[in-house]
């Protein structure tokens, strides 16, 4: 990775110069794709409308103002400018709540993404480090969660645990932790037998070194690529999970919740339908955008062509 | 290849035994008493409580249970639903069918629209069309389906009315299920509109559960021919002078295709889960919207069962999947 930086010098490379001149060279490569600066911008945007969601927000996202049920968005026919998306059936600003759900599914991503990293990441390790019997169980162990439909298995996971945000998120990082196993697995069982790892087990390195501090590190690019697209997974099916009335429970203004309130006035109200899957679908697209251009940046194979 | 399906066929069978061993053990992990869930009796005196626990077999010991559960499911007995007391495998196949139809007829639209992309887009490497085509796929990949279900109904049923809202045809239509399958079943029936209706039902679920796997192998063709089309064999087939239709057609496609029809196998199991959505927005009489209706009410004998069936369904497609691979690639075999 970093044979960039090797120069003619005798002067040993500090590792902070290492780190500047490798951040320098991603960056390189992940402005070059103008689709993933576009998605980092709008990502970026969302998690400022996440934050500041109480001072952005025209309304409470929970107010119900009975007198102004179902009003079309501002420019329409009978729209209000001070509901710019309208009103949903009991009157609650659209806008509003869709400034509030942005932090539900923010949080959402970095919840389900950070359980199933770190969780496929120590069993990973294990199994690739060890191998052995424990490696076999823990591959079959994940080859069974791989057989059902992650949606399915998610909704039955929730249907026993009781429907809620939660529960709903933690059966999402159950479903998505075996592909982080996989790619943990593969990159130790290429990485063991290399010599800096041999090397740094005879200056006497424990297991716990050796796989965190030693192998870990180089591994970390299918996992950071992975990590962006279970980031994106994890919104969708927390979102259909919601839409389904498994995931979070009305009267939160999560996304998919509010299309599963929102579906009986389809054919009535456009609005109430259209601009939550809007919000899904910028989110997702400009995560996967950024997705595209991190794997640009970060597979040196694909760097070359 | 023999020796290549009997070592396939072994290391599923662990993962069908660990498989029916979650499906057995969930309902008893459920909070609450898995005889009266299994039951459906929420109130029960002792006696009774003893009664149906002896008639369900729940008063052995778990790992007897447990062989008596797999032994069941081997011979076919799932057990019965706890709502509608059919027998569970029954029940399946007949919702079977409706969720095949879909899929295949979504499978075929994902493959005939999304291989051509992926191969103009390969070929017109960084022009308009390969960065509209992609835009277009990593839009689909991104999307929300059962609001693009929504949407479509919102258009095409609301405003257009071309295509009805939900079911698999029109209610004007009767004829008995012969295969099950409703657009050969319109047919057979011989009644003057049949296929039409069957077919304009089809067309927005097909439409909705095909738009990830089309763009899932839109973009996995594309970058399987980027990487045959630099290949030396390529540029020798250029250089004999041989038509670029011929080169990419014949060379470099057949080559590119291995990659691609991994993905599609295994979109099947992604669409088995898109089902899940697409049946619930359409009503579409399959085993998606039976798994969810299960859930809904409480119906845990036939989400034991359901989750059993579907897991074995992708387990079988991988394998056919694996072995269709080993065929057109000999180097994976061993």
């Amino acid at each position: 990775m970093a044979d960039t930086t090797v120069t003619k010098t005798a002067e040993p490379v500090s590792s902070a110069a290492m780190r500047r001149q490798m951040l320098r060279e991603f960056w390189f490569y992940f402005s070059e794709n103008r689709g993933a600066v576009l998605g980092l911008i709008i990502f970026v945007a969302l998690v400022i409308v996440a934050i500041f969601a109480s001072l952005i927000a025209p309304h409470s996202p929970f107010e119900q103002y009975r007198d102004f049920a179902l009003l079309p968005p501002a420019w329409a026919e009978g729209g209000n400018p001070s509901y710019l998306l309208g009103t949903d059936p009991v009157g609650r600003d659209i806008l509003s709540r869709l400034i509030y759900g942005a932090q539900y599914s923010l949080f959402i991503g970095v919840f389900v993404t950070t359980l199933s990293l770190t969780g496929g990441i120590i069993v990973g390790l294990i199994a690739g480090y060890y191998r052995g019997w424990i490696d076999t169980v823990i591959m079959r162990l994940m080859d069974i969660i791989l057989a059902f439909p992650s949606l399915l298995l998610a909704l039955v996971l929730v249907a026993i645990l009781g429907p809620s945000l939660t529960n709903g998120m933690i059966a999402i990082a159950l479903t998505l932790q075996p592909h982080f196993v996989r790619l943990t697995r593969a990159a130790v069982m290429a990485e063991k037998s290399r010599d800096y790892v041999t090397a740094a087990r005879l200056a006497g390195a424990g297991p716990i070194r050796l796989m965190f501090r030693t192998i870990l590190p180089n591994c970390t690019a299918p996992l950071i690529v992975q990590a962006t697209l279970s980031f994106s997974n994890a919104i969708l099916d927390a979102a259909a999970l919601g839409f389904l009335g498994m995931g979070a429970q009305p009267p939160a203004p999560e996304w998919g919740t509010m299309l599963a309130e929102a579906r009986e006035f389809i054919l009535r109200a456009w609005w109430v339908v259209t601009f939550p899957g809007v919000a899904i679908l910028v989110t997702v697209l400009a995560i996967n955008l950024m997705g595209d251009g991190l794997r640009d940046a970060l597979d040196p194979k694909l760097k070359r062509s | 290849m023999f020796g290549f399906l009997l070592r396939r066929i072994a290391v599923l069978i662990p993962t069908f035994i660990g498989v029916s061993i979650i499906a057995f053990s969930f309902i008893r992990l459920l909070p609450g008493d898995p005889v009266a869930l299994l039951s459906g009796e929420r109130v029960m005196s002792p006696e009774r409580h003893a009664q149906i626990s002896a008639q369900l077999g729940m008063d052995r010991p778990l790992i007897v249970q447990y062989f008596d559960y797999l032994g069941g499911v081997l011979t076919g007995d799932f057990g019965s639903s706890i709502v509608s007391k059919k027998p569970i495998l029954d029940q399946f196949w007949a919702l079977f069918p409706a969720t095949v139809e879909l899929s295949f007829c979504a499978i075929v639209i994902a493959v005939a629209l999304g291989i051509p992309a992926g191969v103009i887009a390969a070929i017109k490497r960084g022009s308009i069309f390969d960065q509209g085509l992609m835009g277009i796929a990593l839009v689909g990949y991104s999307m929300p389906i059962f609001w693009w279900g929504l949407l479509l109904i919102i258009l095409f049923s609301g405003t257009l009315q071309w295509f009805p809202v939900s079911g698999r045809i029109s209610l004007m239509f009767f004829f008995p299920p012969v295969t099950g399958f409703m657009l050969i079943d319109s047919l057979l029936s011989g009644q003057q509109g049949a296929f039409a209706s069957a077919i304009s039902h089809l067309a927005l679920p097909s439409i909705v559960l095909a738009t990830i796997p089309l763009a899932v192998i839109a973009r996995q063709t594309r970058s399987a021919m980027l990487e045959v089309l630099s290949e030396d064999y390529v540029r020798t087939a250029r250089a004999k002078g041989l038509s670029p239709f011929r080169v990419v057609g014949i060379h470099a496609l057949r080559n590119a295709m291995i990659p691609v029809i991994t993905t599609i196998g295994l979109q099947i199991g992604v669409m088995l889960a898109g089902a899940i959505l697409t049946e619930t927005i359409f009503s579409w009489p399959g085993i998606g919207k039976w798994m969810v209706d299960s859930v809904f009410r409480r119906d845990y004998a036939v989400i034991q069962g359901g989750l059993l069936l579907i897991a074995a369904i992708i387990m079988f497609v991988n394998l056919i999947v694996d072995l269709l691979y080993g065929l057109i690639n000999p180097r994976i075999r061993h």
